[in-house]
């Protein structure tokens, strides 16, 4: 549409999350300066040693973070415009079918029972189960969500099922947590609070490639959810195979979803309400809004997590209490508006 | 164009459209006409792909629609609709856009783009082209999606036969937006020679005025087909429509 206005957004967006990112790398509990920022930049990529102390902690701590936040943001975003899209419905979200509660129980579970079993697999155990149990416990919804009669599933019987689904998997969760001991049970609490305080860069570049390829899958993508918004009987007749969509976008939806839910844990309401924002904003075309929609969503997960540490400083606040806090008021608010208009 | 052999289309054992074969020649108006519960939608709903049938087939220009892709079909066959709700805000423009969805892969070449704004100025909303469509009146709604279904098939893609389909278009219209659609798609076949039209409208004597052919269906069967003045006859209103025509209203 107005290909002007969106530059416009996009521009806006670009300098507002650089802003962000900058301040995100500068305040915390020990504040670090341009200077050193500098120096600890131009010391990485000459290959010498971190100078100061300060150097260190911008480098190994505060850098790889907020990349983290970048990405992670990003794509609880278009995992949200995709599944909005494709059963065009505005409250849907990974959270709503299954993904998030899945890698949730997946991520106890090893917590809990990996010792147990001897299972040790480093850093990949924790992101490899919680990419398991939330690709199990989706494909459980959408399968159970199926009618008998047409192998279709409706958008309420789908999200009846995840509502059912989520509630069978946070209750594993919560007998994980009982039976767990207590530094597990503190791991399990603290994972499904979700916080980007564990990020190292091996964790941002699995998590970046995944961002990567994923929005690049999915605006290609982009044109055939468009045609879906005038239901599916339309978008068949303009030519899009559902059934093979369908399970493309699901399948990009989960792989994101989870691997980013696995390096930081639970975090709600960014794929819902970003979404939202921008349609009010500039229409829906999805390519739009999964462009827009990562930045936005890099910038609300930047902005939440320097709250979350700069709140209770020098101590920090779990990141899904902070979105989750922030995310509800602004989702009734965006509710009890008129519908869509721009 | 599109020929019928056999077609029977089945739901769970009961027929709803039962042994129906036909030649549509190419390049006219074809309306399906009977009582409710016929089976006019569903042989629309076939020719269009959105059905399967159970069993005979189906040719759309020598091809079985069934060797034909979605995309293959979406290029050449536009169905015409009744009024559409969309999910999400979208311009006007964008909505018209989706209709040359399946003629560009990634961005809208500068044909369809043309292609769009003939098409919005034919139906009367090109001044509302950036307006969101989710707050236009039911009428403006309609005549947005007629630009759209149009748009689809505005040219020929390598001069092949193109196929036109009307699922009851007319249903929430009124009388003269009626006569206006029907108009506008007659004027567009006589510029557009390749274009056949196959629909089913409720009124017959919208059918009688605009058709070329006449197919009149009854219980799944095909109980006429040909020229309007051999097949609406009194006798054969009498018996698929159990009603009495009289040439003229009596007002008390």
């Amino acid at each position: 549409m107005r290909g002007g206005r969106s530059a416009g957004i996009y521009l806006v967006l670009v300098v507002l999350l650089f802003l962000l990112a900058l301040a995100s790398v500068i305040f915390g509990a020990v504040e670090i300066t341009v200077g050193e920022i500098g120096s600890a930049l131009a010391h990485a990529l000459s290959g010498e040693t971190l100078a100061s102390l300060n150097e260190r902690i911008f480098l190994q701590i505060r850098l790889p973070r907020v990349i983290m936040g970048i990405f992670v943001g990003a794509t609880l975003t278009i995992g949200g415009v995709l599944l909005q899209a494709l059963f065009r419905n505005p409250i849907v979200e990974p959270g709503l079918v299954g993904t998030s509660s899945g890698a949730a129980f997946g991520a106890s579970l090893y917590f809990v029972l990996g010792a147990a079993f001897g299972i040790e697999l480093g850093e990949w155990g924790l992101p490899l189960a919680a990419c398991i149990g939330g690709m199990v416990s989706t494909t459980l919804v959408f399968y159970l969500a199926r009618s008998r009669d047409s192998g279709r599933s409706s958008v309420i019987a789908l999200l009846l099922t995840g509502v059912a689904v989520n509630a069978l998997f946070l209750s594993g969760v919560g007998f994980l947590s009982y039976i767990a001991r207590d530094p597990q049970a503190r791991s399990i609490t603290f994972w499904n609070l979700g916080t980007l305080s564990g990020a190292y860069w091996g964790a941002v570049g699995i998590v970046g490639a995944v961002t990567g390829i994923g929005l690049w899958l999915s605006l290609r993508y982009a044109k055939q959810l468009n045609a879906l918004m005038l239901g599916e009987q339309e978008a068949q007749l303009l030519g899009v195979s559902l059934g093979q969509l369908k399970l493309k976008v699901l399948a990009v939806n989960v792989v994101m979803v989870a691997v980013a839910t696995a390096f930081v844990g639970v975090i709600a309401f960014v794929g819902l309400i970003v979404p939202h924002f921008l349609r009010m904003l500039n229409g829906s075309d999805n390519r739009f809004l999964l462009g827009a929609g990562a930045l936005t969503g890099a910038i609300v997960l930047t902005a939440s997590d320097l709250a979350a540490r700069l709140l209770v400083s020098p101590a920090e606040l779990p990141l899904g209490i902070v979105t989750s806090v922030i995310g509800t008021p602004i989702f009734i608010l965006l509710l009890r508006r008129t519908n869509y208009l721009f | 164009m599109i020929s019928l052999e056999n077609v029977s289309f089945a739901v769970k054992k009961k027929e709803l459209v039962r042994e129906v074969s036909a030649e549509f020649a190419p390049g006219k108006m074809h309306l399906i006409l009977g009582p409710n519960g016929a089976g006019k939608s569903t042989l629309v709903r076939l020719i269009s792909g959105e059905l399967a049938p159970s069993t005979g087939a189906i040719h759309f220009d020598g091809t079985n629609l069934r060797d034909l892709s979605l995309l293959q079909q979406a290029r050449r066959r536009a169905v015409l609709s009744q009024n559409l709700e969309l999910t999400f805000p979208l311009s006007v423009g964008e909505v018209v856009m989706l209709g040359r969805y399946p003629h560009f892969t990634d961005r809208p070449r500068a044909e369809d783009l043309a292609i769009r704004e003939e098409a919005m100025r034919l139906f009367g909303v090109l001044a509302m082209q950036d307006r969101n469509y989710l707050t236009l009146s039911g009428g403006e709604k309609q005549r947005v999606q007629f630009a759209r279904v149009f748009a689809q098939i505005w040219t020929a893609v390598a001069d092949r036969p193109r196929l036109l389909l009307l699922d009851e278009p007319l249903t929430f219209l009124d009388i003269f937006y009626q006569y206006d659609l029907m108009r506008k798609i007659r004027d567009f076949m006589s510029g557009n020679p390749g274009l056949t039209v196959i629909g089913v409208v409720h009124d017959i004597n919208i059918a009688a005025k605009f058709a070329d052919q006449i197919l009149l269906l009854r219980n799944g069967t095909v109980f006429a087909h040909g020229d309007p003045r051999t097949v609406l006859t009194e006798k054969s209103i009498l018996e698929v429509f159990r009603v009495v025509i009289q040439d003229r209203f009596e007002i008390n």
